[in-house]
């Protein structure tokens, strides 16, 4: 049962993380586009397994973000992934299995998923 | 859309770009009505009469990137086509209010859908908005509101994933009660 005293607890624990972690400018940015072309191909579910994933592997430097129509609606679901230094990385034609494996393999561990990305698929 | 709870996340985006700071998001389930209905009020920059007349057409839209706006003639069709209606009321500088009523029996209703996932959505996208969500069934009602979690957070934002996981199952579990 979710009770008030676990989102209390939740509040201190992120109070503690927010003096230690890096700034916003630092972390890399995991953007989902919301607008209704993606909403309609299934970028809701695909943004809230990114929410879960993310918290579920405590990975503090990582922010999940959206956006609207990126331009590309054929390949809706579309997610852009930000890393500081890097170039972005495009992934297109998401799923919730597909989004476990990004977090996995290139949020958690650096190595980009290429099969899922906009190169791949033109 | 494949599920209502599309619509309402598309209707509520409205909300969000018409700079509401309160969405009030609502589902009606009465059996012994055999009605669904699902309402989405804001307190946005409303519309002009005359924009209001023609918002159901689905060459009427704000955005600038195409001509067509296809989520509200949508859902009317989706409310017409398994009996019910949608009704829209907005006034300029105070607010809109949409309501999509649907007969729950109907074999061309789309299902309900994940509510609680687009409320997800909609906190991580404006997590300084305050949104409320009630779900109402014949016998009892379950409501949830930013505004509380809010003011326990103590600055924590609530577009945090561990916040957001939170909600979930604590809405969630909310509404399994009413069952």
């Amino acid at each position: 049962m979710k009770s008030l005293e676990d989102l209390k607890k939740i509040r201190e624990d992120m109070q503690k993380q927010m003096n230690l972690r890096a700034g916003d400018e630092n972390r890399t940015r995991v953007v989902v586009g919301m607008a209704t072309c993606g909403i309609a191909a299934g970028a809701r579910p695909v943004l809230t397994a990114f929410v879960d994933e993310v918290s579920r592997r405590n990975l503090q430097q990582v922010m999940v973000t959206q956006t609207g129509c990126v331009g590309i609606c054929r390949l809706e679901p579309v997610v852009e992934v930000f890393e500081p230094g890097k170039e972005k990385v495009t992934y297109v034609k998401l799923t919730e299995e597909k989004v476990k494996k990004i977090v996995s393999e290139h949020l958690a561990n650096g190595r980009v998923v290429d099969a899922y990305t906009i190169g791949a698929a033109e | 859309m494949k599920e209502l709870a599309l619509n309402i996340l598309d209707i509520a985006q409205n909300s969000i770009a018409a700079g509401a700071s309160q969405i009030a998001i609502a589902v009606r389930e009465s059996m012994a009505a055999d009605q669904l209905t699902i309402s989405v009020k804001d307190n946005g920059c409303g519309m002009e009469p005359e924009f209001l007349a023609k918002v159901t057409d689905p060459f009427t839209t704000t955005r600038k990137t195409r001509k067509v706006g296809m989520g509200i003639p949508l859902l009317k069709m989706e409310a017409e086509m398994s009996g019910g209606g949608l009704r829209i009321e907005s006034k300029k500088g105070k607010g809109t209010s949409l309501t999509a009523c649907f007969k729950r029996s109907h074999m061309d209703r789309p299902p309900l859908g994940d509510v609680v996932g687009t409320l997800m959505v909609l906190i991580q996208g404006a997590p300084d908005l305050e949104f409320t969500y009630t779900k109402e069934t014949d016998q009892s009602a379950f409501q949830f509101s930013t505004a509380q979690v809010r003011a326990l957070l103590g600055g924590v934002s609530l577009s945090e994933p561990d916040v957001l996981v939170w909600i979930r199952g604590y809405v969630e579990e909310g509404e399994l009660e009413l069952l």
